[in-house]
C-alpha cells in the first residue's frame, strides 16, 4: 500500500495506466505519481505538451496519452523517477521498456539482466537494448521484456559474473 | 569592531539565498559559515529536488549549491567567512565570532539568521556503539569524503531523509536491511519509498529499535513492533545482523542565537521544536533579526532557498536599499512559498507556521 511501503495497488496502477489500445499503438509514459508534492519538472520537460499542471504545481500531472509519443525526456527528468515509457508494438512476444536507473556500473546493451517488480522481486530476464546516459546522471534504460510482464517491471539487477 | 550592513548566519540553501538577494539589493553583507565548506547540506544530496524550476527543481542539491556559491562567490557586496563559528549575541547588538582560532567581534545593522537544525536521535541500550550513525553523518561520509559508512546498514525513519539515505548507500553499494518507522504511515515522499522497494529493500511501519549488540562495535539489532499506542509488543521481536544502524528520525532547530537575543520563542511539534515568532518577511520579534530555513521550522530545503530569498530582500529593504527589481522579486518569493506549501504534503509545516505567525510585513 502506497501510505505503508510506497507499493501503488492494483486499483492505483489502472488508474495511470493507458488502455490497451494505446499501448498496442507505440510507446507511451506511465506515470506512477500518486501523491500531490510540490514539484512539475515533468510538465516542464514534455515536449508535446502530454504532461501539464494546471493550477498549482502540487497537483498531480495530467496526462494526455495521446499527445505523448513516448519520447522518454520526462523519465530522466522526474526527481521521483516514478514515470517509465511502454512500448507493447515493439515485437511480437517482447514489449520495450524505458526505466530510470541511477546505479553503477551500467548495464551494456545486448546484456541479459534480471527485472524486478515494484517490491524488488524477481519477475523475470530481459534484454537490455540501450543504455542512454543523460547530463544529469539518470541514466534511461532501454530493455525488451516479456509482454506478460511488462506492466509489472521497474528495476533490474544484474546477473553474477556481468558486474564488471 | 567589524561593522556590516547585514550578517547572515549560515551559509546552507537559506544561508546563500539570503545573502545572494541582501547583496544584490546594494546591502554589504557578512556570510559567517561554522565548517570550512559553504553549501550547508546541499552539498551532500545526491537526488533531484523537487518544486519548480524557480527552485532549481530537477537539479541535485550538490549541483545547486554550486550555483548558489558562484552567484556569491563574485558578488563584491559579500564578504565571506569560513571555518568561523558565531559564539553570540548581546543587548548592544555586537556579535562574537570564533574565526580560525580567533576572536572577533562585530556589529551588524541586521541579522539574517540561517543556522540549520541538528538531528535528533533515539535512546535505546547500546546506541554509543560504533556502526551507530545520524543520516547527516553517513551523508558525510560516503557523499563528501567517499567512505563507505557499513557493509549492512539498517535504516529507522521512513521520513524523506530516512528513504533518501537509504537510496544513497545502495547507490554506495551498502546493502539496507530493512527500512524500520515507528509510526503506521511513511513520512517520505511515496516515490522515494517505491525507488526503495523495487530495489527489495522493505519499509516495516509500526517497528521501532529494542536494542543494539556488540562489544566493540555494532554486530545486530533488535527491534519489534508497535501497538496503535506506540506500546512495544511482546514476542515480535526481530533479529538483523547489520554493522551500520543510521538514525534519520527527524531534525530540531539550531536556536541558540535566538533565544540569547531575546526573540520570543514557541515549541512547535510540527515545526521540529523551538522556533521563532515571525512575520510574514521572517522578522522576528527582534527588530533586526530575520530568520530563514530550519531555524525557522523544519520543512525542506526549496522552502529554506525562498525564504532565504525572503529574509535577504526583506533585510535589505529595511536597511532603505532599493532596486527595480525588489517588488517583482519579493512577490515572486512570496507567490513561491505559498505553491511549495500548497499540497497535502505541506499541512502539517502550515499548521505549525500558524501558531507562531504575527501580522504586519513591508
Amino acid at each position: 500500500m502506497l501510505t505503508k511501503d510506497g507499493i501503488p495497488s492494483v486499483e492505483d496502477l489502472s488508474a495511470v495506466t493507458p488502455p490497451t489500445k494505446r499501448l498496442n499503438q507505440g510507446p507511451v509514459a506511465v506515470i506512477e505519481c500518486f501523491q500531490e508534492i510540490p514539484c512539475n519538472p515533468c510538465a516542464d520537460a514534455c515536449p508535446s505538451g502530454a504532461i501539464t499542471m494546471p493550477g498549482n504545481i502540487s497537483a498531480r500531472p495530467i496526462f494526455d496519452e495521446h499527445k505523448c509519443n513516448g519520447c522518454g525526456i520526462c523519465v530522466t527528468r522526474c526527481p521521483g523517477l516514478a514515470i517509465f515509457v511502454v512500448d507493447f508494438s515493439y515485437a511480437a512476444n517482447e514489449a520495450m521498456l524505458k526505466i530510470p536507473y541511477e546505479f553503477c556500473p551500467l548495464p551494456e546493451s545486448g546484456e541479459e539482466v534480471q527485472v524486478l517488480d515494484r517490491a524488488g522481486k524477481t519477475a523475470g530476464v530481459a534484454r537490455v537494448i540501450r543504455v542512454q546516459q543523460q547530463a544529469n546522471k539518470t541514466t534511461v534504460l532501454w530493455l525488451a521484456v516479456p509482454k506478460d510482464i511488462a506492466l509489472d517491471v521497474r528495476n533490474i539487477r544484474r546477473k553474477m559474473g556481468a558486474m564488471s | 569592531m567589524r561593522e556590516t550592513d547585514i550578517a547572515v548566519v549560515g551559509a546552507g540553501p537559506a544561508g546563500l539565498m539570503a545573502a545572494a538577494y541582501a547583496a544584490e539589493m546594494g546591502a554589504k553583507v557578512l556570510l559567517i559559515e561554522r565548517s570550512q565548506a559553504l553549501g550547508g547540506q546541499l552539498v551532500k544530496q545526491t537526488h533531484k529536488f523537487f518544486g519548480s524550476r524557480q527552485e532549481y527543481a530537477g537539479e541535485r542539491g550538490f549541483e545547486i549549491a554550486r550555483k548558489l556559491m558562484d552567484r556569491i562567490e563574485n558578488q563584491p557586496n559579500i564578504t565571506i567567512w569560513k571555518n568561523a563559528t558565531t559564539l553570540g549575541y548581546y543587548p548592544d547588538g555586537v556579535m562574537t565570532v570564533k574565526k580560525d582560532e580567533k576572536f572577533y567581534t562585530l556589529k551588524p545593522r541586521k541579522i539574517v539568521m540561517a543556522t540549520g537544525a541538528s538531528e535528533k536521535t533515539l535512546a535505546f541500550p547500546n546506541n554509543d556503539l560504533p556502526g551507530i550513525y545520524g543520516a547527516g553523518a553517513v551523508q558525510t561520509l560516503m557523499n563528501v569524503y567517499g567512505v563507505m559508512p557499513a557493509k549492512r546498514v539498517l535504516m529507522v525513519g521512513a521520513g524523506n531523509i530516512g528513504v533518501i539515505v537509504a537510496y544513497q548507500l545502495l547507490q554506495a553499494g551498502v546493502e539496507v536491511a530493512a527500512i524500520i518507522e515507528a509510526a503506521p504511515k511513511i513520512g517520505g515522499y511515496w516515490v522515494h519509498a517505491s525507488k526503495i522497494q523495487r530495489c527489495g529493500v522493505p519499509i516495516l511501519t509500526g517497528h521501532t529499535i529494542k536494542q543494539a549488540h556488540g562489544t566493540d562495535r555494532l554486530e545486530g539489532v533488535t527491534v519489534c513492533r508497535l501497538d496503535e499506542k506506540w506500546a512495544m509488543i511482546p514476542g515480535t521481536d526481530a533479529y538483523f545482523e547489520v554493522d551500520g544502524l543510521c538514525l534519520a528520525v527527524g531534525l530540531s532547530p539550531l536556536t541558540e542565537l535566538l533565544w540569547q537575543a531575546g526573540c520570543k520563542m514557541e515549541f512547535v511539534a510540527e515545526l521540529g521544536g523551538y522556533v521563532p515568532w515571525r512575520n510574514a518577511d521572517l522578522l522576528t520579534t527582534h527588530n533586526n533579526i530575520y530568520v530563514a530555513g530550519d531555524v525557522a521550522g523544519v520543512e525542506e530545503a526549496s522552502a529554506a532557498m525562498v525564504e532565504g530569498k525572503l529574509a535577504g530582500l526583506a533585510a535589505a529593504f529595511s536597511l532603505n536599499y532599493q532596486t527595480e527589481k525588489f517588488a517583482a522579486e519579493y512577490h515572486e518569493a512570496k507567490n513561491q512559498l505559498n505553491a511549495l506549501r500548497a499540497g497535502p504534503v505541506s499541512a502539517k509545516v502550515c499548521s505549525g507556521l500558524c501558531k507562531v505567525m504575527l501580522g504586519e510585513a513591508i
